[in-house]
């Protein structure tokens, strides 16, 4: 039993933290928020030069063929700078259901220009009805002819606006069981008939509507098979579960790690006020929360680098933990801090919004502790 | 990382369930011609479970009927002449020299089981690791091999009545005379105390007051036997008595039995609070008594389905079942470190907060689960499992107090694990 990050993934962790400090600035962040593509094309270019795009792709597709946990460990850090762009859509949300579900022809077309840095993907799977169950699957995909024609509305769509494809979950038949009919298509954003419009959001990262208005797609787009795409779905959720997680868990740990120190300098009543106890409390419980955040995550990735029978119910864990520890550490953050943790100025605010986006993502804390219950046979 | 067994650890792991599948049986067979509800052990099996303290933690119950006592000291017997008492201990000592991996696949085995350890957790779990690092040859020969086979029964005199989170306000006294120390005073929490043949003691033998406070204190081997010591049971919130109060009076105490360097106790006895259980192995516990948890949701009802289809009691369990296993993963951590041996990492001192309090959270949920029936203790008609949830829920509001207080562990967590300064006046 050796539970600790190996010396060549604590090398990928700290040569991504100091690369991110150099090349990721809170000055950048920032900027993003207020740009129109909301990513800079020149770090997506660097990062992919670092190989981190293609970093769990294997060598033959231009990937570094490392494992699912050493990604984890460099979203943590990614997480930590707050990296703007569409890293976790492009490489978890599209890249590996390519490379699980697609066929040679489609891995040859989508893997090597993701590692290059050339090509941008997401997934289109939420709807209005804001759920993660195949049965609130209504886009439709119908066949015609050789093909298929998409119709309906992709709601809150990660970095669409900016995306060459979209991985698109349409439901294919009607069908008592609703996980039966559902089918995913790869679609060139430039198709006739696709619409995608930003949404503003908290962070200012990207989420988009995207109208599918009679899109005619051949039937190369289709990744998988046909009806039987549903446990695609799930293994990507329960990889960008664990994902999400990683990337809360770097964040919620900047978010400590700063109070910290600003609770060892700041001065008042005549001492630190890391000197109180109601602040050495409050920080006590955040350590609770974000080395809690550390084990489960470490533990719910290794679970899918070595395919356990548990991963579903690890990721629920530590998607349900980390939507709480994230915003625990920055809410104790902003109140540590006092009126300038209030400030547009801090930086802590910029954590906070990314903690409630980060809840959000892939089913919140109560949803997945619902999951637990449902797993454990309640 | 890696989570899987080495071949060794596999063999250990085969050949620890094939006795307790063996002897489990036995020990069941015995236990249950003891009749229902024990007053220390909830129960084994069926359903529900142990609390906190009747698995012979350092809290392990005392004031049992002596059928019970006598039940105890047997499988005590058994675990230790398989070896399985002090795995990892010296096996010059009577160990097993062992890892404390295997030690903590021994401990995720028992739990799973429900099985309670022998008698002596103290001495097991904090006297004989303490002597294991401070002693000399001659204390650890005669005292670590009588620890492992439960012939002496240890208890803990470090509390006093003016001292108990602040330690160093402790006021008994040892003073030297001829070949003896003398000791006066009054310990107070003495787990175990009215039972116990030995005690770990800390005395202040440094009187100048200008000594910082933390190089008065001497760390001491006390027989319980000796003219002088008084033990008195105290009666607990669960109206049992487990602990007493000490008093010393003209207690003569050889000078060998003093352990480590004279006025260095207070740096041993803070070594020896840190012997607590693993927190993988209180997380592995907590699992288990989730699953009861789980039963018991099933079987109540209210607004006429079962509870547990309520969804706010689903939540709740859910989140237990998170922090149990998020406690687990960061005690496997901790475990790692320990393994190499490094010095303990954030993850441990950090994990021992959340179980200490996960606990009491369990305990609570289990008593809100049964409705007005959480009224009845043990013995009443319609008593649920003969009152082991209301007795585990009385003595789980311990668990935050015993063994340094919640409030102290986010002190030493502020301070020592993430820096922040101390307050001074």
């Amino acid at each position: 039993m050796n539970f600790e990050l190996d010396e060549e993934q604590v090398m990928l962790k700290s040569s991504a933290r100091d690369f991110l400090q150099q090349a990721c600035p809170k000055k950048l962040v920032r900027a993003m928020m207020e740009d129109e593509k909301g990513y800079s094309p020149e770090l997506w270019k660097k990062i992919a030069d670092l190989g981190w795009l293609g970093l769990t792709f294997p060598e033959e597709y231009g990937g570094v063929g490392s494992s699912f946990l050493d990604l984890v460990v460099l979203l943590e850090e990614c997480g930590r700078a707050l990296l703007p762009g569409p890293l976790l859509a492009t490489v978890v949300l599209a890249g590996h259901p390519v490379l699980a579900a697609g066929t040679n022809e489609q891995r040859e077309q989508f893997l090597p220009p993701i590692s290059r840095g050339e090509m941008i993907v997401t997934l289109a799977l939420l709807e209005a009805s804001d759920s993660f169950e195949a049965a609130d699957v209504r886009v439709t995909a119908t066949q015609s002819g050789d093909g298929f024609v998409i119709n309906g509305t992709k709601l809150f769509v990660p970095h669409a606006h900016v995306a060459d494809y979209l991985l698109c979950v349409t439901r294919t038949k009607d069908s008592p069981n609703p996980e039966d009919g559902i089918t995913l298509f790869l679609v060139d954003t430039r198709t006739n008939g696709v619409k995608i419009e930003t949404l503003k959001t908290m962070t200012g990262e990207r989420l988009c509507e995207v109208v599918f208005n009679g899109v005619s797609v051949p039937r190369s787009c289709l990744l998988g098979e046909l009806d039987k795409g549903w446990p695609v779905v799930k293994r990507i959720l329960i990889e960008a579960q664990v994902a999400e997680s990683a990337w809360m868990t770097g964040g919620a740990r900047w978010a400590m790690e700063t109070s910290i120190d600003y609770a060892k300098t700041r001065i008042a009543f005549g001492r630190p006020i890391g000197s109180f106890q109601a602040i050495q409390h409050k920080l006590a419980d955040v350590a609770v929360a974000v080395e809690g955040a550390t084990s489960i995550v470490y533990y719910a990735a290794w679970t899918i680098m070595e395919n356990q029978p548990d991963m579903a119910l690890a990721a629920a864990m530590a998607k349900s933990w980390c939507g709480e520890a994230y915003k625990q550490a920055t809410f104790a953050g902003v109140q540590i801090h006092g009126g300038i943790g209030y400030t547009w100025d801090h930086d802590m605010h910029l954590y906070l919004k990314r903690a409630k986006a980060g809840e959000v993502a892939f089913g919140d804390s109560d949803y997945h502790r619902e999951r637990v219950a449902q797993m454990l046979g309640i | 990382m890696d989570f899987s067994l080495s071949p060794q650890e596999e063999a250990f792991r085969k050949e620890l369930c094939d006795w307790l599948d063996k002897n489990g049986a036995e020990l069941r067979k015995r236990r249950a011609a003891l009749g229902p509800g024990g007053l220390g052990l909830g129960s084994l099996a069926p359903s529900p479970r142990m609390g906190p303290r009747a698995s012979g933690g350092p809290g392990a119950p005392q004031g049992e009927p002596d059928a019970m006592q006598e039940f105890t000291r047997w499988w005590h017997r058994q675990l230790h002449d398989a070896g399985y008492v002090g795995i990892a201990w010296p096996k010059d000592y009577g160990g097993r020299g062992a890892t404390l991996m295997e030690q903590a696949i021994f401990n995720e085995e028992m739990t799973k089981r429900r099985l309670p350890t022998g008698v002596g957790g103290l001495g097991v779990g904090w006297a004989g690791p303490t002597i294991i690092v401070h002693g000399t040859e001659e204390q650890k020969k005669r005292f670590l091999p009588r620890i492992l086979s439960g012939e002496d029964v240890w208890c803990q005199a470090f509390s006093e009545p003016g001292a108990g989170s602040d330690l160093a306000g402790c006021q008994t006294r040892a003073v030297e005379d001829s070949d003896c120390y003398v000791v006066n005073g009054q310990k107070v929490w003495t787990t175990g105390g009215m039972g116990a043949d030995w005690a770990i003691l800390l005395a202040k033998t440094d009187f100048d007051h200008k000594t910082p406070v933390h190089r008065t204190f001497s760390y001491f081997l006390m027989d319980m036997h000796s003219p002088g010591v008084t033990v008195r049971p105290l009666r607990e919130i669960t109206g049992f008595a487990a602990f007493g109060e000490t008093f010393l009076d003209n207690v003569r105490i050889p000078k060998d039995l003093m352990l480590g360097q004279k006025n260095n106790g207070w740096y041993i006895s803070m070594n020896t609070l840190e012997f607590e259980r693993s927190n993988s192995a209180s997380s592995i516990q907590y699992l288990s008594t989730i699953e009861s948890l789980i039963e018991l949701a099933q079987k109540m009802r209210r607004n006429g389905q079962p509870l547990s289809k309520d969804p706010v009691t689903r939540q709740r369990i859910a989140q237990f079942y998170i922090e149990a296993n998020v406690g687990k993963y960061m005690g496997m951590r901790a475990l790692t470190r320990q393994l190499r041996g490094q010095t303990p990492g954030p993850e441990s001192s950090v994990g021992s907060l959340l179980t200490m309090e996960l606990g009491q959270r369990i305990e609570d949920f289990a008593m809100y689960l049964q409705g007005s029936y959480s009224q009845l203790m043990g013995g009443s008609k319609y008593a649920i499992s003969n009152g082991a949830w209301q007795r585990a829920f009385l003595s789980s509001r311990g668990r935050t107090i015993m063994t340094g207080t919640s409030e102290i562990k986010r002190n030493v967590i502020a301070q020592r694990t993430l820096g922040l300064p101390r307050y001074t006046e």
